[in-house]
């Protein structure tokens, strides 16, 4: 009679103790973990995170910087450019990547934290505006980018197109592209309400090769990698003037009206290994790398 | 091991008192253990409570009654939340309507008319279908569905609340299964041998005697669903489009709630409006699935079934 009583109690007990003592294990872990030598190799750790029109380009330099500098440990993740500069700020990143320059707000932020940021420009990339290949018009004009990114033009006709509604993709508000597009070619404008946001650059991409009518745009990048399933829009900067196709030498001489800089962004104070990246990344070989990964070396000061 | 036998004669000498201080102990170790659960939602309230609550006094309420969604505007920001319900309310519809006549005539099927041979093949993929992550049901959904939806109804694109909705329908259906089945398997035997007594046919019986008796469990499995779909993120941000367009046309791009929560969370800045308003789309979120499981903990109680 009593044997199983007692049996059950025990096992219950153990459990109990069990449970307790993982609570104390959990607690002295977490404790441990700043004097653990993984926590001191952590100086020579090196996390970037943000723009993902960047993670390519950011993760090839990782790569070839890694092989040079093996006691350096370089991670990185994208999420978007706002993404990369909030976890700056907060301190879970020691380098943001971004496809856009700081905001005004997000310096008066960084200002209240007592952080100032410096923007080092690493690249250029053409925003390459891309459509499906199955559509006959091949250039847009800034203005009409304007209207349709805007919701005031609806149909490819209005463009000289098929009679077929425009759909158009853009990414989602976190991306530094979006916020760049808006800007410089919404000027400040919202995007129409019927514009599908995109999780990612891939998913544009994907969307207009898949549908007649997208209309989409991504970073130059992408879209030479696209190539076929997708085509690239000439832009003209004004109604009258001729198309320019995003290239090297159109982006470079600033003839292709929408470009931009990539930026790593760094503390006022970064640490040594973070440093150590940056110069690299400004450095020739680092250049070398913007090129191969299909963007455009900045002009060395 | 050795030890044990020592201390057992002690116990047997007083079983009572030391039975009563262990169980005593036992059991407040155990009610802390499985209060800190009570604790968390408590806290999860309270903090997305603070967050959101200066929201109330700047813009103010007001703001997030508008039909435009539109938070990182640079001419004015607008946080309005109109379109993002829409959006929950059209993907949560269509799940509906697709997973509980599938979800509760699978679970009629499974527990009175299925051999046992086919309850055990069908119910560990019914199990099997609750577990696929959902990330894993939004890529099928991309690859496999948007495609299908866009060339069957001639759509422009295939990213659509419609393609949402069945997804979701996916996810909704193992809970309604399984909660529904064990609702059905519990009612009385002797209703069924008095329906088939007085001449019934087997059909009648399960339509007008076994599925009315177990009503209660499955309106509760039902809710149970539809608060997994209203919570779901991932599938609906694959697939979606994310237009924050006010319609309730399930072939028109759709933005929910969670979608919004997930693809926003990450850029703002801590403490800005567009943060409040995100943390005020949370607490609706949070109200509606926790006023679900109310319910339906509520139906169960009622009809003394479980929980």
């Amino acid at each position: 009679m009593h044997r199983p009583w007692r049996l059950e109690t025990l096992s219950t007990l153990t459990l109990l103790i069990a449970v307790i003592s993982l609570f104390f294990t959990a607690g002295c872990a977490r404790k441990d973990a700043a004097h653990t030598p993984a926590a001191k190799a952590g100086v020579n750790m090196v996390t970037i995170k943000g723009s993902d029109t960047m993670v390519h380009l950011v993760s090839s330099w990782a790569e070839d910087f890694m092989k040079t500098t093996p006691d350096i440990q370089v991670s990185v993740t994208g999420g978007g450019s706002g993404t990369g500069i909030s976890a700056l700020m907060n301190g879970t990143t020691d380098i943001a990547s971004s496809s856009r320059d700081l905001s005004d707000k997000e310096k008066t932020q960084a200002a209240q934290k007592g952080l100032t940021l410096k923007e080092i420009p690493v690249g250029l990339d053409g925003l390459s505006v891309i459509a499906n290949p199955s559509n006959p018009v091949k250039a847009l004009s800034l203005a009409q980018l304007k209207d349709i990114f805007t919701g005031k033009i609806t149909t490819w006709k209005a463009v000289g197109g098929p009679d077929m509604p425009i759909l158009v993709y853009s990414r989602e508000s976190s991306s530094g592209t979006y916020a760049f597009f808006q800007e410089h070619v919404l000027q400040k404008q919202n995007y129409t309400k019927s514009a599908r946001l995109m999780p990612a650059s891939s998913g544009i991409v994907e969307a207009v090769a898949a549908d007649e009518g997208g209309l989409g745009y991504v970073g130059l990048d992408y879209a030479e990698k696209a190539q076929g399933r997708i085509h690239i829009l000439g832009v003209k900067p004004d109604a009258e003037s001729t198309a320019v196709m995003p290239t090297v030498e159109t982006v470079q001489n600033k003839s292709y009206p929408i470009a931009r800089e990539l930026y790593l962004i760094v503390p006022g104070k970064p640490s040594e290994a973070a440093q150590k990246f940056v110069t690299y990344a400004i450095s020739k070989e680092g250049q070398n790398i913007v090129q191969q990964s299909g963007y455009i070396p900045v002009q060395h000061q | 091991m050795s030890s044990n036998p020592a201390t057992f004669p002690s116990s047997i000498n007083s079983p009572t008192r030391n039975k009563l201080s262990k169980e005593k102990l036992i059991e407040l170790g155990l009610i802390a253990i499985a209060s800190t659960s009570i604790l968390i939602v408590g806290l999860i309230f309270l903090f997305i409570g603070k967050e959101a609550a200066p929201f109330a006094l700047e813009p103010g309420l007001g703001a997030l009654f508008s039909d435009t969604w539109a938070p990182t505007s640079m001419m004015k920001e607008s946080f309005g939340i109109l379109p993002l319900i829409s959006g929950s309310l059209v993907v949560t519809l269509i799940a509906s309507l697709i997973a509980v006549p599938f979800g509760v005539c699978a679970a009629v099927y499974i527990a009175e008319v299925a051999t046992p041979l086919e309850q055990k093949i069908l119910k560990p993929f019914i199990e099997l279908l609750a577990g696929i992550p959902s990330v894993v049901i939004g890529f099928f959904g991309l690859i496999v569905l948007v495609p299908f939806i866009k060339a069957g109804f001639h759509l422009d694109s295939g990213l659509t609340g419609l393609v949402g909705g069945i997804l979701l329908a996916l996810m909704a259906a193992p809970t309604i299964i399984s909660i529904s089945e064990d609702a059905i398997r519990s009612v009385p035997l002797s209703y069924k041998e008095a329906s088939l007594a007085i001449g019934a046919s087997r059909l009648e019986t399960i339509w007008k005697i076994t599925v009315p008796a177990a009503m209660s469990g499955i309106m509760a499995a039902v809710m149970l669903g539809i608060g997994r779909v209203i919570g779901e993120t991932m599938a609906v941000l694959m697939v979606t489009g994310n237009a924050a367009l006010m319609t309730l046309n399930p072939l028109e791009s759709v933005r929910t709630m969670t979608a919004t929560i997930a693809a926003e969370m990450g850029e703002i800045s801590f403490g800005s409006e567009h943060y409040r308003a995100l943390f005020c789309v949370g607490i609706l979120l949070l109200v509606t699935t926790f006023g679900l499981n109310i319910v339906a903990r509520q139906v169960l109680k009622k009809y003394r079934m479980g929980a």
